[in-house]
């Protein structure tokens, strides 16, 4: 009597808590005597402070301290680099010098017994620059494109993809830019910061609370078990919270400084400074195909911005090498440091990008040949993950395309451009691969049974929407055969068992794995225990002759029901508690290619008169391993595809190119779909059973469901409008003009 | 926000006293809070006007008079409106989302300021919030800037959807101060930038705006309102137009044609409008009369495009009210 939990449509658990108002986001955690901290950020672009005049403020009514570069803390910053720092370089060391390095970078906090007060002071606190004219932008003919130091693969080469590209009867080369993007959540980033001593506790926004907690620990210099970060809700991350920024480090800056509390929550233009943004790409693609449509040659060369101080890398080009059959592959990965904040990773980091660039000159190249983009594709799936020579752990591309298209009806498409009319609208279909690697990262996970028949479990993880908390209870509760509601998961304290980045699309198979892993090994334990207390009817057996089945231990073959964990731990008298890890087998890993794959269709209409852009509808297939929870599984693609319009159709962030300042840092400005933009979106899984990936066979789903998205929609625009238009995001202006 | 103070008018004669001696009005408040917010309208002192009886919307003699204080929501949703002048009707809900339109009122509509980035970042130079200290946008970032009424000091675009309609249908406005009662049409609202952006109306100081009086014309019904922009909702027109026509025994009368998005205050195209009278209301007219409405424009590098996108949207609002049985 398993209670099968896993692949169930269930409601999120935390659900009620959130529309009722009763889950707490970090600028929730209000604490006694709290004070309020605003940043003043830099309004140069480049240069150095020239003077501060922060006398008039520090007597403004509330005002308790205005601190700079000049009466800050000299913070130790001691080493500290994770996976999700850029791999070379140095983060920003805030109000350590007077130089300013970008438009926005933090240059004074203020600290007021009110909101309203600080603000007052803040915007009233006056700096002088020598200011220099920055470079923001990565064409500019003098910005060098530079090797990422970091980067494992910045150039990969397979065959003579050049030379063959010279010969090939049919050939696509072009290129592409798309813009930078800020993440833009509904919840800004907050941190409050306060001190016991030298123990600190942060309640601050993190997909990633055991590494902020590690990296503040780091920046003042104190062992890391005395930092205590708390985040039990995001509202929306998008990767921005991935990264602990410089405002974590003002806020606990300024309670030490002023021994009080402090509130910082950074306003929405600020979000658009110091808390990284999808770097803006230039790419080349160029393919040789055969007559009949095969790959002979594929070059993929792209760069991203990134800052003067560290060098963000993304995978930007790695899809090329794996996607497709060809033998000839030549991919090129370079940076362009500019004077902006550092990068970072945004949802389908890399991939969305290369792959946008990539499946757009597929498309011209399956005009080129007069072929079915589809059957294109087709005639180019690979035997195995040609980069590196190994099988892939599953790969569903090809019924991702023929589930897509039927639900789709693909078949209705003429494929002429501006063939297709509804009324006098253009109407446009477009499809694109999406791929994305299936990682798993180490995680732990622990659970305690307790005498009330519950357990509880708990991982220093974070749920910044896709359901972690329902997805992990369903995990826990099929593995320890309880009904749901018997499981309670708490995560998002950096105290708990750690936790990888909540990013990647990995928290499913790693966080998922470590709870799988610790639900079978609290019940070992539960089974040792049980057979050694004699009060049990399973005392004296054999601990390999009891059977555990829909939480409860019986002697193997024996009819009676047994005996459940609640009357375990009761009779124990204490609860019984595990922890586990969980990893990736390097054996399995050297062994197979693991990646996600999908195929999204696009219908646009595109008015012939004023331009205007529409999606009417979409609809993907993914091959994503085993889907824990369709309803939770459904509206995360539901989510990406949302941000993929965005991508393709409104979302750039704007920057002035003589100071550097961005000038839509403002939501009326910055534009992101609204509903009304969002038509019928449709997402299937394929059925895809894959033994190798981890143990509860998932893949992930976050990123894949963005990547793809974007290059369905210009490639629906080009057959409703005949317009080839290789920048993102695709406007009014862009399809005016054929 | 810089600390002020607030004090409720219970009638019209204390709200422009008020004014007079230098404070703002406020009603709904959707713009001027929020400029309160980023500190670019600094007002000491505010008189909330909510309690003057100037909500009412009704017809006289033909007119539709639309008080002041009149939510955008309730004009929109309003059976006269929507039977005699559709046109306002749809410029409202193009206007603004939801949120918005319960809150703001007719009058703060016209007056609200304009969406240049630049104004609203008080460390760049903006000769609207700190006159003489430069145009921003002149040599920086202005694709979503003027091409018409544009000068060396300003090139921001008027932002109200509503005022591009009330131009098109020859409303006039009604206005009390302290010398008194004035009706003027409500074109006559708006100024040219020039050298003197920050004069953004005609209103004496302490003026309050009454309502708008709507004539009924033989164009009225057959009158759309067209905003193109890059998404569907909540946001700012790249080019509007709000067209009405009079036709009659296949041929156009009268033409009414204000635009939005592409000028310094809404543009009222009487060019277009004269050459489509006679005319018979098909595209080829549309699009010949259309490429009159960039005759004067005066393009800057990002918004080169607006030139090709006026005429269109003239051309498609001009088809859509065509279309109206």
């Amino acid at each position: 009597m398993t209670t099968r939990v896993i692949g169930k449509p269930l409601p999120r658990v935390d659900g009620r808590a959130k529309v009722t108002g009763s889950a707490r986001y970090a600028a929730d955690f209000n604490q006694p005597g709290q004070v309020y901290a605003v940043i003043v950020s830099a309004t140069a672009g480049l240069g150095r402070i020239a003077g501060v005049d922060s006398a008039m403020v520090e007597s403004m009514p509330g005002v308790i301290a205005v601190i700079t570069h000049r009466n800050a803390p000299r913070l130790p910053y001691g080493e500290h680099k994770s996976y999700i720092d850029p791999a070379v370089g140095e983060r920003l060391h805030v109000l350590q010098d007077d130089r300013v390095r970008f438009y926005g970078q933090p240059v004074a906090i203020v600290v007021a017994d009110t909101l309203d007060r600080a603000e007052r002071a803040a915007s009233s606190l006056k700096l002088a620059y020598e200011a220099e004219r920055p470079i923001v932008d990565p064409a500019d003919p003098t910005v060098e494109a530079i090797v990422p130091e970091g980067a494992r693969h910045a150039d990969t080469s397979r065959g003579d993809a050049d030379a063959m590209l010279a010969g090939a009867p049919v050939m696509v080369d072009e290129t592409y830019d798309i813009a930078r993007e800020n993440h833009n959540p509904m919840e800004p980033h907050a941190t409050i910061a306060a001190w016991s001593g030298d123990r600190l506790t942060l309640w601050s926004k993190s997909q990633f609370v055991v590494n902020e907690q590690a990296e503040i620990a780091a920046i003042f210099g104190i062992p890391p078990e005395n930092v205590q970060v708390i985040c039990p809700f995001i509202g929306g991350a998008f990767g921005t919270s991935l990264r602990t920024w410089p405002h974590v480090t003002l806020a606990a800056m300024a309670a030490r400084q002023t021994g009080r509390a402090v509130k910082l929550v950074l306003t929405r233009k600020q979000m658009f400074f110091t808390t990284g943004h999808r770097p803006r790409t230039l790419q080349r693609i160029a393919i040789g195909a055969n007559a009949d449509g095969r790959l002979t040659s594929l070059i993929h060369e792209g760069a991203g911005e990134t800052s003067r101080y560290e060098q963000f890398t993304e995978a930007l080009t790695s899809a090329s090498g794996y996607i497709y059959s060809c033998p000839n592959v030549r991919t090129r990965y370079r940076l362009r440091q500019l004077d902006i904040g550092t990068p970072n990773h945004m949802r389908g980091p890399g991939e969305a990008s290369g792959i946008f660039a990539l499946e757009c000159a597929l498309d011209e190249l399956s005009y080129s040949l007069g072929l079915d983009p589809i059957e294109l594709r087709r005639r180019n799936e690979p035997e195995i993950d040609e980069s590196d020579n190994k099988p892939f752990s599953s790969r569903s591309l090809m019924t991702c395309y023929d589930v897509a298209a039927g639900h789709f009806g693909w078949s209705r498409r003429t494929p002429e451009p501006r063939s297709m009319r509804d009324g006098r609208l253009l109407i446009g279909m477009g499809v694109a691969s999406a791929t994305y690697p299936a990682y798993h990262a180490p995680s732990s996970a622990s659970v305690r049974l307790l005498p009330d028949g519950t357990a509880e479990v708990a991982v220093a993880a974070s749920d910044m929407g896709p359901g972690t908390y329902t997805s992990m209870t369903q995990v826990a509760a099929e593995t320890l055969g309880l009904p749901v509601e018997q499981v309670r998961f708490s995560l998002g304290r950096s105290d708990y068992p750690p936790a990888p980045s909540h990013g990647g699309s990995w928290t499913m198979a790693s966080v998922g794995s470590a709870i799988r892993a610790a639900c079978i090994a609290v019940q070992e334990k539960a089974v040792r225990q049980a057979v050694a207390d004699q009060r049990l009817t399973v005392f004296g057996g054999a601990v390999d002759a009891i059977e555990w089945t829909g939480g409860r231990l019986r002697r193997r073959g024996d009819p009676s029901p047994g005996q459940s964990y609640g009357d375990i731990v009761s009779s124990l008298g204490k609860p019984i508690e595990a922890e586990a890890s969980s990893q990736r087998d390097p054996d399995v890993a050297e062994r197979y290619s693991m990646h996600s794959f999908g195929a999204v269709f696009v219908e646009v209409a595109v008015d012939p008169d004023v331009g205007t852009i529409r999606v009417r509808r979409a609809v993907g297939a993914y091959g994503i391993g085993r889907v824990v929870n369709p309803r939770l599984a459904a509206s995360q693609c539901t989510g990406g595809m949302i941000g993929g319009i965005g991508m393709a159709l409104m979302e750039r962030t704007v920057l002035d190119p003589r100071d550097g300042r961005p000038v839509n840092a403002h939501m009326a400005d910055y534009l992101v779909p609204v509903n009304l933009d969002i038509p019928k979106l449709e997402a299937h899984f394929v059925e895809e059973v894959d033994p190798h990936v981890n143990p509860l066979g998932v893949k992930g789903l976050g990123e894949i469901a963005l990547v793809g998205m974007a290059p369905a929609v210009a490639n629906a625009v080009f057959h409703a409008t005949g317009k080839r238009v290789r920048t993102l995001p695709i406007r009014i202006e862009d399809v005016l003009t054929v | 926000m810089i600390p002020f103070t607030l004090e409720k008018a219970r009638n019209a004669e204390q709200a422009i006293a008020a004014a007079a001696a230098g404070a703002r009005y406020i009603a709904g408040g959707t713009t001027l809070i929020d400029l309160m917010r980023e500190e670019v309208e600094r007002p000491e002192r505010l008189v909330d006007i909510n309690a003057l009886p100037l909500a009412e919307i009704r017809v006289e003699n033909d007119v539709l008079v639309i008080g002041a204080l009149a939510r955008m929501a309730d004009v929109a949703a309003h059976p006269e409106v929507q039977a005699r002048q559709p046109l306002i009707a749809e410029s409202l809900i193009e206007g603004a989302s939801p949120q918005l339109r319960n809150m703001a009122s007719i009058g703060g509509n016209l007056l609200q300021r304009v969406r240049c980035p630049y104004f609203r970042m008080l460390d760049a130079p903006c000769n609207k919030r700190d006159p003489g200290s430069g145009c921003s946008a002149l040599d920086g970032l202005h694709a979503g800037h003027a091409i018409l009424g544009t000068s060396d000091h300003c090139i921001a675009t008027h932002p109200s959807d509503l005022a591009v309609a009330l131009v098109a249908l020859d409303v006039t406005m009604r206005v009390l101060g302290p010398q008194g009662e004035r009706s003027f049409p409500v074109e006559d609202l708006f100024r040219l930038p020039g050298n003197a952006p920050h004069l953004e109306h005609t209103l004496l100081p302490g003026e309050l705006i009454i309502d708008v009086q709507v004539p009924a014309g033989a164009y009225s019904r057959r009158a759309r309102y067209l905003k193109v922009r890059d998404r569907a909702s909540y946001e700012f027109a790249l080019v509007s137009a709000a067209v009405a026509l009079d036709i009659e025994g296949g041929q156009i009368r009268q033409a009414r044609i204000a635009t939005g998005g592409v000028g310094t205050r809404p543009w009222r195209m009487r060019a277009v409008e004269e050459a489509l009278a006679g005319k018979p209301p098909q595209r080829q007219a549309f699009e010949a009369a259309a490429q009159l409405a960039v005759r004067e424009a005066r393009p800057l590098r990002d918004n080169h495009y607006k030139m090709e996108l006026l005429p269109r949207t003239i051309v498609r609002a001009l088809e859509l009210a065509g279309e109206v049985a």
